[in-house]
Protein backbone atom coordinates (compact mmCIF):
# COMPACT_ATOMS: atom_id res chain seq x y z
CA UNK A 1 0.00 0.00 0.00
CA UNK A 2 2.81 2.03 -0.32
CA UNK A 3 3.04 3.28 3.77
CA UNK A 4 4.43 1.51 7.12
CA UNK A 5 1.76 2.74 9.05
CA UNK A 6 -1.23 5.21 9.80
CA UNK A 7 -3.96 5.99 12.64
CA UNK A 8 -7.19 4.56 11.53
CA UNK A 9 -11.06 5.13 13.00
CA UNK A 10 -13.26 2.66 12.28
CA UNK A 11 -16.80 1.03 13.86
CA UNK A 12 -15.58 -2.23 12.28
CA UNK A 13 -15.63 -5.07 15.23
CA UNK A 14 -13.79 -7.32 13.21
CA UNK A 15 -10.62 -7.79 10.89
CA UNK A 16 -12.92 -8.74 7.98
CA UNK A 17 -15.25 -5.67 8.56
CA UNK A 18 -12.22 -3.65 8.69
CA UNK A 19 -11.00 -5.16 5.46
CA UNK A 20 -14.04 -4.78 3.19
CA UNK A 21 -14.25 -1.08 4.62
CA UNK A 22 -11.11 -0.19 3.69
CA UNK A 23 -11.74 -1.55 0.11
CA UNK A 24 -15.14 0.26 -0.11
CA UNK A 25 -12.94 3.70 0.08
CA UNK A 26 -11.01 2.83 -3.06
CA UNK A 27 -7.21 3.22 -3.54
CA UNK A 28 -4.80 1.72 -3.13
CA UNK A 29 -7.04 -0.16 -0.22
CA UNK A 30 -8.99 -1.49 -3.16
CA UNK A 31 -6.26 -3.22 -5.20
CA UNK A 32 -3.93 -4.08 -2.10
CA UNK A 33 -6.56 -5.76 -0.17
CA UNK A 34 -8.83 -6.84 -2.53
CA UNK A 35 -10.59 -10.64 -1.80
CA UNK A 36 -9.12 -12.67 -3.23
CA UNK A 37 -5.64 -12.01 -2.85
CA UNK A 38 -3.66 -13.70 -0.29
CA UNK A 39 -3.34 -11.56 2.95
CA UNK A 40 -1.78 -12.38 6.41
CA UNK A 41 -3.66 -10.20 9.10
CA UNK A 42 -1.57 -9.47 12.33
CA UNK A 43 -3.41 -8.05 15.52
CA UNK A 44 -1.65 -6.66 17.94
CA UNK A 45 1.73 -8.39 16.30
CA UNK A 46 -0.31 -11.65 16.37
CA UNK A 47 -1.12 -13.48 12.96
CA UNK A 48 -4.64 -14.24 13.53
CA UNK A 49 -7.97 -15.30 11.21
CA UNK A 50 -9.25 -13.12 9.37
CA UNK A 51 -12.77 -12.73 11.19
CA UNK A 52 -11.16 -11.79 14.54
CA UNK A 53 -12.71 -9.02 16.34
CA UNK A 54 -10.86 -5.67 16.92
CA UNK A 55 -10.95 -3.02 19.70
CA UNK A 56 -10.08 0.58 20.51
CA UNK A 57 -6.62 1.29 20.09
CA UNK A 58 -5.42 -2.46 18.30
CA UNK A 59 -2.52 -2.86 16.23
CA UNK A 60 -3.68 -4.19 13.05
CA UNK A 61 -1.46 -5.15 9.83
CA UNK A 62 -2.50 -6.53 6.38
CA UNK A 63 0.34 -7.76 4.82
CA UNK A 64 1.26 -10.44 1.88
CA UNK A 65 2.32 -13.98 2.40
CA UNK A 66 5.49 -13.96 4.28
CA UNK A 67 9.28 -15.00 2.63
CA UNK A 68 12.02 -14.84 5.03
CA UNK A 69 14.48 -17.64 6.01
CA UNK B 1 18.98 -20.87 30.19
CA UNK B 2 20.39 -19.22 26.96
CA UNK B 3 17.70 -18.07 24.41
CA UNK B 4 17.79 -15.35 22.18
CA UNK B 5 17.10 -13.65 19.17
CA UNK B 6 18.51 -11.16 16.95
CA UNK B 7 17.31 -8.94 13.87
CA UNK B 8 20.05 -7.44 12.42
CA UNK B 9 21.65 -5.96 9.44
CA UNK B 10 25.14 -6.94 10.26
CA UNK B 11 26.54 -10.43 9.68
CA UNK B 12 27.17 -13.03 11.99
CA UNK B 13 29.81 -15.64 12.83
CA UNK B 14 28.74 -19.07 13.47
CA UNK B 15 31.28 -20.03 15.64
CA UNK B 16 31.22 -16.84 17.92
CA UNK B 17 27.24 -17.69 18.54
CA UNK B 18 27.55 -21.46 18.80
CA UNK B 19 30.50 -20.56 21.35
CA UNK B 20 28.09 -18.34 23.31
CA UNK B 21 25.27 -20.95 23.15
CA UNK B 22 27.11 -23.56 24.94
CA UNK B 23 29.16 -21.46 26.78
CA UNK B 24 28.58 -22.05 30.93
CA UNK B 25 25.99 -25.17 30.29
CA UNK B 26 27.76 -28.29 30.95
CA UNK B 27 24.41 -29.98 30.34
CA UNK B 28 24.87 -29.55 26.43
CA UNK B 29 26.32 -32.71 24.63
CA UNK B 30 25.03 -31.38 21.59
CA UNK B 31 24.80 -28.12 19.12
CA UNK B 32 22.85 -28.49 15.83
CA UNK B 33 23.14 -25.19 13.74
CA UNK B 34 21.76 -24.20 9.96
CA UNK B 35 22.60 -20.82 8.32
CA UNK B 36 20.49 -19.88 4.97
CA UNK B 37 22.56 -18.23 2.21
CA UNK B 38 21.42 -15.99 -0.85
CA UNK B 39 22.14 -18.30 -3.51
CA UNK B 40 21.65 -17.36 -7.83
CA UNK B 41 19.05 -18.71 -9.24
CA UNK B 42 15.24 -17.92 -7.79
CA UNK B 43 12.41 -19.36 -9.67
CA UNK B 44 14.32 -19.75 -12.83
CA UNK B 45 15.80 -16.56 -12.83
CA UNK B 46 19.69 -14.85 -12.12
CA UNK B 47 19.66 -13.92 -8.44
CA UNK B 48 22.23 -10.86 -8.07
CA UNK B 49 20.56 -9.43 -4.67
CA UNK B 50 17.66 -9.68 -1.81
CA UNK B 51 16.56 -7.30 0.04
CA UNK B 52 14.85 -8.58 3.47
CA UNK B 53 12.14 -6.21 4.79
CA UNK B 54 10.81 -6.94 8.45
CA UNK B 55 7.32 -6.03 10.62
CA UNK B 56 9.61 -4.67 13.44
CA UNK B 57 8.31 -5.53 17.03
CA UNK B 58 6.12 -8.60 15.54
CA UNK B 59 9.34 -9.71 14.14
CA UNK B 60 10.76 -10.87 17.81
CA UNK B 61 8.09 -11.64 18.97
CA UNK B 62 7.11 -14.39 16.44
CA UNK B 63 10.21 -15.64 17.01
CA UNK B 64 10.29 -15.86 20.86
CA UNK B 65 6.90 -17.75 20.48
CA UNK B 66 8.06 -20.27 17.76
CA UNK B 67 10.95 -20.52 20.62
CA UNK B 68 8.85 -21.28 23.44
CA UNK B 69 7.13 -24.11 21.16
CA UNK B 70 10.13 -25.67 20.83
CA UNK B 71 10.90 -26.14 24.40
CA UNK B 72 7.63 -27.08 25.00
CA UNK B 73 8.34 -30.18 22.33
CA UNK B 74 11.91 -30.68 22.48
CA UNK B 75 14.72 -31.28 25.53
CA UNK B 76 17.04 -28.42 24.56
CA UNK B 77 19.27 -26.35 26.97
CA UNK B 78 19.55 -23.24 24.19
CA UNK B 79 18.38 -22.02 21.48
CA UNK B 80 19.84 -18.79 19.26
CA UNK B 81 18.54 -17.43 15.80
CA UNK B 82 19.84 -14.61 13.81
CA UNK B 83 18.11 -12.99 10.87
CA UNK B 84 19.44 -10.01 8.75
CA UNK B 85 17.79 -7.58 7.13
CA UNK B 86 18.27 -4.46 4.29
CA UNK B 87 20.33 -5.43 1.01
CA UNK B 88 22.32 -9.07 0.87
CA UNK B 89 24.58 -9.95 -2.19
CA UNK B 90 25.37 -13.17 -3.39
CA UNK B 91 27.09 -16.15 -0.64
CA UNK B 92 25.93 -13.82 2.12
CA UNK B 93 24.43 -15.54 5.02
CA UNK B 94 20.61 -14.72 6.05
CA UNK B 95 19.75 -16.54 8.70
CA UNK B 96 20.99 -18.98 11.52
CA UNK B 97 19.26 -21.03 14.00
CA UNK B 98 21.09 -22.83 16.75
CA UNK B 99 19.85 -25.36 19.47
CA UNK B 100 21.86 -26.85 21.99
CA UNK B 101 20.47 -30.15 23.69
CA UNK B 102 21.95 -33.21 25.76
CA UNK B 103 21.69 -35.54 22.97
CA UNK B 104 21.86 -34.56 18.85
CA UNK B 105 18.56 -35.98 18.20
CA UNK B 106 16.75 -33.06 20.28
CA UNK B 107 18.48 -30.30 18.88
CA UNK B 108 18.79 -31.50 14.68
CA UNK B 109 14.56 -31.80 15.19
CA UNK B 110 14.15 -28.25 16.76
CA UNK B 111 16.60 -26.73 14.79
CA UNK B 112 14.25 -27.97 11.55
CA UNK B 113 11.11 -27.29 13.88
CA UNK B 114 12.32 -23.64 14.18
CA UNK B 115 12.98 -23.31 10.43
CA UNK B 116 9.93 -24.68 9.32
CA UNK B 117 8.55 -22.38 11.76
CA UNK B 118 10.37 -19.28 10.67
CA UNK B 119 9.61 -19.88 6.96
CA UNK B 120 5.90 -19.38 7.29
CA UNK B 121 5.37 -17.35 10.27
CA UNK B 122 8.24 -14.51 11.15
CA UNK B 123 7.35 -11.22 9.03
CA UNK B 124 9.80 -11.39 6.39
CA UNK B 125 9.51 -10.46 2.45
CA UNK B 126 12.62 -10.81 0.37
CA UNK B 127 12.78 -8.95 -3.02
CA UNK B 128 14.97 -10.63 -5.53
CA UNK B 129 17.12 -8.55 -7.48
CA UNK B 130 17.76 -9.59 -11.59
CA UNK B 131 19.28 -8.20 -14.33
CA UNK B 132 16.17 -7.21 -15.37
CA UNK B 133 14.73 -5.88 -12.12
CA UNK B 134 13.28 -6.63 -9.11
CA UNK B 135 10.58 -8.79 -7.45
CA UNK B 136 9.03 -9.77 -4.38
CA UNK B 137 9.28 -13.28 -3.91
CA UNK B 138 6.11 -15.57 -3.86
CA UNK B 139 5.47 -17.72 -0.87
CA UNK B 140 5.73 -21.81 -1.54
CA UNK B 141 3.02 -24.30 -0.45
CA UNK B 142 6.27 -26.74 -0.09
CA UNK B 143 6.68 -24.66 3.23
CA UNK B 144 3.52 -24.39 4.48
CA UNK B 145 3.81 -28.49 4.58
CA UNK B 146 6.75 -28.47 6.02
CA UNK B 147 5.00 -27.43 8.88
CA UNK B 148 2.31 -29.39 8.69
CA UNK B 149 4.41 -32.74 9.50
CA UNK B 150 4.74 -31.04 12.39
CA UNK B 151 1.19 -30.60 13.28
CA UNK B 152 0.57 -27.40 12.74
CA UNK B 153 -1.65 -25.68 10.04
CA UNK B 154 -0.23 -22.50 7.81
CA UNK B 155 -2.08 -21.50 5.00
CA UNK B 156 0.59 -18.64 4.32
CA UNK B 157 1.09 -19.39 0.57
CA UNK B 158 -2.68 -19.97 -0.23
Amino acid sequence: MGRSEELYETSANDLQALRLELIAIGSPYSESLAIGKAIRVALNQELVGASALIKTNDEIAFFPPVTGG
Amino acid sequence: MNYSVSIQKEDFDLSHEVAHLRKGDPRVGAVCSFIGTVRSHGDGQAVTALELEHYAGMTERSIEKMITLARERFDIWGARVVHRVGVLHLEDQIVLVAVSSAHRAESFKACEFLMDYLKTQAPFWKRECTPEGSHWVDARVSDDQALAKWGIQSDNAI
